[in-house]
């Protein structure tokens, strides 16, 4: 009881980082590393299409979304103002991604409050028309099942019907909801720390935690999403309920899967300040105790832990086109939950403004950032490429992330030993060059001094 | 056959168009498109099986399954054709005679000294040298010379200094199918050996008095320890129930000295059917993870895959860590005792984790010791148990007629292909045993499906590793040859611009 206690503190003020004094020299301020206005040009630079709102800039529209807003130029404040009373949470539909090479895009937003009485919103209906190009269709991803989106009419939410929204096709697409996750996290890390002999009963509790299936779901989803963009060249809107767990696993993997920046660090870094901590994803709530929680933790669900183990399967699937490699998805798990830095606390920017965490608390991009650190976590086999990478979702595809599940339980030091090997392999090659290119630049003067006539 | 369509496997809307040739050693579809003409090859051996399926619109379906696990489907328009090609691949895909295997009329344009060449690759005697072998508690026999005692066994085997002739004989007549105990591998560290033999035709009461010397004899041939563990790799119900066919496994009580263990691997009839129902699984046309995993766990594949390794595991332990010598045997001692026998070998001894000596591994414990390939799919269960301990491409089949050319050869050419780009020579991981934990550890096991799915490209990992490494290998080569010329170059530019100054 004692732990729990203090494991979870009720006032986030006496939570570490705001005592924690870093031991290492300030390069960048992570805090200002990946400011919107700088997101904003990746797009402006190609399109003029869209704006920046600072409608929410008290927070008072939207209380999870950012100060500043992506929204298409036609609309204006007071339209988006009409638009948040219709959308759950306040969170009304926003750019999530710009895709240059088609100028698609990506919105996302929380499910429409129709209710039963089919209820509409005409600026919503604008607002997301806007996005459209003159005579073509977009598609709207709605992450519950059909039952679930219905069912969910009779507690004042919904969603888009037909009628209103003739230009858009909906796809429903179900992802379990945030809770279940937790249950199949609980099992999953269960089956793992079991010692059992039998192999039939690790695979039939490996099969009885979901956890793979939720895997499959979501990047299976997030697959769809990437294809209306890019294949169908179509853009689309996403939501579930609230907009703030499934819809932001599907807006950010999907980006994996087609912008190949968002497979840098940087990129990365960027992608989960955009799309989890601005966007509002309820970090504080969701990542308080993982798998161990004792009280009945109702909030509590591993949302932003299924997201990395997806892109580690991307990762896993294609090991040359991300420039970090797996240690640097398990540091980000472990400062999820627990951390000396402030990026991480809190449940949206709204709350991070309130505790001050940019004055009080160091941020997890400063320390990552340096050299010294960086170089732990890039990966060797790092090839840029243009690609828009298509994982496989089939069974055989999908592994259990030893790295993470059974971290504890077994001994890496022979797959360590073998990443090491690879490293040298790879750091040796470049030496070498490196000598190469010297020598021959050095011949080459030695050939154009005077005295030097005849080769030998 | 004109106008077939080849199906993709992993979108069943997309089908090639083109033409179906037989020949008398192989089916070929090539591709109607014109730039590219990809062509399918497929041997009539690897064909495992061929289903007619129903008519539909669109032609008559012809499904062949391959032993390697490639499927290839078929689309034949004219329901005769596909009948004369369902009819001849069966009767293609059986040869009646060895002659007519493929081996006989492949024809690499080698000369007769290549290809006798490529057999001499592997020089079993060279192996058992490598092994300190003969020594003083060793020797060579020529007792099953002819194959006058044992005609699954090799013609020259080694056995205890103490086995006379007479011992041998003895013990070879109370053995099923005269398979008495013989050494498969002998560890030089502390004169601990692995032997193998089939079961002892014990019934519930026989003893044979040459055989239980025997088995002194390689006790004695060990002076680091005084007992040898027996190990039978059956379960122990079915060891018993061969007890009242007359056969059985050996009393504690009549042979001394010896700890019996039963370590339970299922027979070849229960792998088959696992094997069979794990392909079922892979067939499966866009399963659920529930599904994949179900059907995984239900088939038992991973099951026989761990029984092997903690088979292996425990007779290299008994071999480097107590020092105690192991008799292995199943029923007839070329199945089960083949596989664990191999990978004990494994892990004992980093020779056999090099290409070279992994061929030398297959061929002395796999064929020289009489395994059945015609009725073969457990090569491919120690392969795949072998898989765990480190990444390897093999071929799945042998051909063992001297007539032939070998295997091995066209292996040892092709290496490149083949390699481990990680392989140290010098790393500690190469240096003796490898250590794998005992502890459970059931989620180490898993589905192989570069090996079982290896035809569907949509799901391995689209990047390569391997070619990756071995590419910036070669690469590195080509530098260190250039970083040695440039340097001569520079060299000898310093001495002619020292010579010039005077």
């Amino acid at each position: 009881q004692l732990e729990c206690a203090l494991s979870t503190l009720d006032s986030i003020t006496l939570m570490y980082p705001f005592f924690y004094r870093p031991m290492f020299e300030v390069v960048e301020d992570g805090w200002h590393a990946f400011l919107p206005e700088q997101e904003f040009e990746l797009c402006s630079s190609a399109t003029s299409e869209w704006r920046l709102s600072y409608v929410n800039k008290e927070f008072a529209v939207c209380p999870s979304y950012p100060p500043i807003v992506i929204v298409p130029k036609s609309i204006d404040d007071e339209a988006l103002r009409k638009v948040a009373m219709f959308r759950h949470g306040g969170r009304f539909p926003v750019l999530s991604y710009y895709h240059k090479k088609n100028g698609m895009v990506i919105m996302r937003s929380g499910q429409p409050l129709t209710g039963t009485n089919g209820r509409r919103c005409k600026e919503d209906e604008k607002l997301i028309n806007a996005t459209l190009r003159a005579g073509k269709r977009g598609y709207i991803i709605d992450t519950r099942s059909l039952n679930v989106a219905q069912q969910a009419r009779a507690k004042g939410g919904g969603f888009e019907q037909e009628a209103h929204y003739p230009q858009w096709r909906r796809i429903h697409k179900s992802i379990e909801r945030y809770h279940i996750l937790q249950e199949s996290l609980i099992k999953l890390v269960e089956a793992c720390n079991e010692q059992a002999h039998n192999m039939d009963r690790w695979l039939s509790k490996l099969e009885a935690s979901n956890w793979l299936t939720h895997i499959k779901e979501i990047l299976t989803t997030a697959c769809l999403a990437a294809q209306c963009i890019d294949r169908e060249g179509a853009s689309i809107l996403i939501h579930g309920t609230e907009g703030i767990d499934s819809t932001l696993q599907v807006t950010s993997l999907a980006q994996i899967i087609l912008e190949p920046r968002s497979r840098t660090i940087r990129g990365f870094e960027a992608l989960i300040e955009r799309e989890w901590l601005q966007a509002g994803h309820p970090f504080q709530q969701r990542c308080a105790q993982s798998a161990y929680c004792n009280s009945k933790q109702k909030w509590e669900a591993p949302v932003f832990l299924l997201f990395l183990d997806c892109v580690w399967q991307i990762l896993r699937q294609f090991p040359c086109s991300f420039e970090f490699n797996e240690r640097f998805l398990t540091m980000l798990f472990e400062h999820a939950y627990a951390s000396q830095f402030g990026t991480f606390l809190g449940n949206n920017e709204s709350e991070r403004c309130k505790l001050k965490l940019q004055q009080k608390t160091m941020s997890l991009w400063s320390w990552v950032n340096r050299p010294s650190e960086l170089s732990k976590l890039t990966n060797p086999l790092f090839e840029a490429n243009n690609l828009v990478i298509w994982p496989s979702v089939a069974p055989q595809s999908l592994q259990l992330w030893e790295g993470i599940f059974l971290r504890w339980n077994r001994t890496s030091k022979y797959l360590d030993e073998a990443y090491e090997e690879m490293v040298n392999i790879i750091e040796y090659n470049k030496e070498l060059q490196a000598k190469v290119n010297i020598l021959r630049r050095q011949l080459a003067e030695l050939e154009t001094e005077d005295g030097m006539q005849e080769s030998p | 056959v004109e106008n077939v369509r080849l199906v993709d496997r992993v979108s069943p809307k997309k089908a090639a168009l083109g033409t179906l040739y037989l020949t008398a050693t192989h089916v070929i579809f090539v591709e109607n498109t014109p730039d590219t003409r990809k062509e399918t090859w497929i041997l009539h051996s690897q064909i495992s099986t061929i289903e007619k399926q129903a008519t539909t619109a669109t032609g008559c379906p012809l499904l062949i399954r391959c032993k390697n696990f490639q499927i290839i489907q078929l689309i034949i328009p004219q329901e005769r054709d596909c009948h004369d090609v369902y009819i001849s691949l069966i009767r293609l895909a059986r040869p009646v005679k060895y002659e007519e295997l493929y081996c006989f009329s492949f024809n690499p344009m080698l000369d007769k000294e290549e290809r006798e060449q490529g057999w001499l690759l592997i020089d079993l005697s060279e192996e058992y040298k490598r092994m300190g072998l003969p020594n003083n508690y060793w020797q060579l026999s020529d007792v099953n010379r002819d194959y006058r005692v044992c005609d699954s066994y090799p013609t020259e085997l080694y056995v205890p200094k103490s086995a006379t002739a007479h011992i041998i004989v003895g013990s070879s007549k109370f053995r099923s199918r005269r398979r008495f105990p013989a050494l498969s591998y002998y560890y030089k560290g502390n004169h601990a050996s692995i032997c193998r033999s089939s079961q002892p035709l014990s019934g519930f009461s026989a003893r044979c008095l040459e055989d239980e010397q025997m088995l002194q004899a390689i006790r004695k041939a060990n002076p680091g320890s005084d007992f040898i563990y027996v190990v039978d790799t059956r379960p122990k119900l079915n060891a018993m129930a061969n007890r009242a066919a007359g056969k059985g496994y050996e009393n504690e009580d009549n042979y001394s000295n010896i700890k019996f263990q039963f370590i339970g691997i299922e027979n070849i009839h229960v792998m088959r059917n696992s094997l069979q129902k794990m392909l079922e699984v892979c067939e499966l046309k866009s399963p659920s993870m529930s599904d994949f995993l179900w059907g995984l766990e239900n088939s038992g594949w991973l099951r026989h895959i761990k029984a092997i390794m903690d088979a292996g595991i425990f007779i290299a332990k008994a071999v480097s860590e107590e020092g105690a010598s192991v008799l292995v045997h199943c029923s007839d001692g070329w199945d089960r005792t083949a596989q664990v026998c191999s990978v004990a070998s494994l892990l004992l001894d980093p020779h056999y984790r090099t290409l070279r000596g992994f061929m030398v591994l297959i061929e002395k414990d796999w064929i020289s010791f009489g395994h059945k390939f015609n009725h073969s799919m457990l090569l491919i269960i120690s392969l795949d148990s072998l898989i765990y301990i480190f990444k390897f491409h093999a071929a799945a089949h042998m051909y063992f007629c001297k007539r032939t050319y070998s295997l091995w050869a066209h292996l040892w050419k092709n290496r490149a292909d083949y390699l481990n780009p990680l392989f140290r020579a010098d790393h500690s991981q190469t240096q003796g045993s490898l250590h794998l934990p005992t502890t459970p550890c059931n989620f180490m096991y898993k589905f192989w499906s570069g090996m079982y799915n290896r035809f569907e490209k949509g799901m391995q990992p689209r990047q390569s590793v391997t070619d990756y490494l071995m590419a910036v290998k070669e690469e590195t080569q080509q530098l260190e040859e250039e970083l040695e010329a440039l340097e001569e170059v520079r060299h000898s530019c310093y001495v002619v611009c020292f010579l010039c100054l005077f």
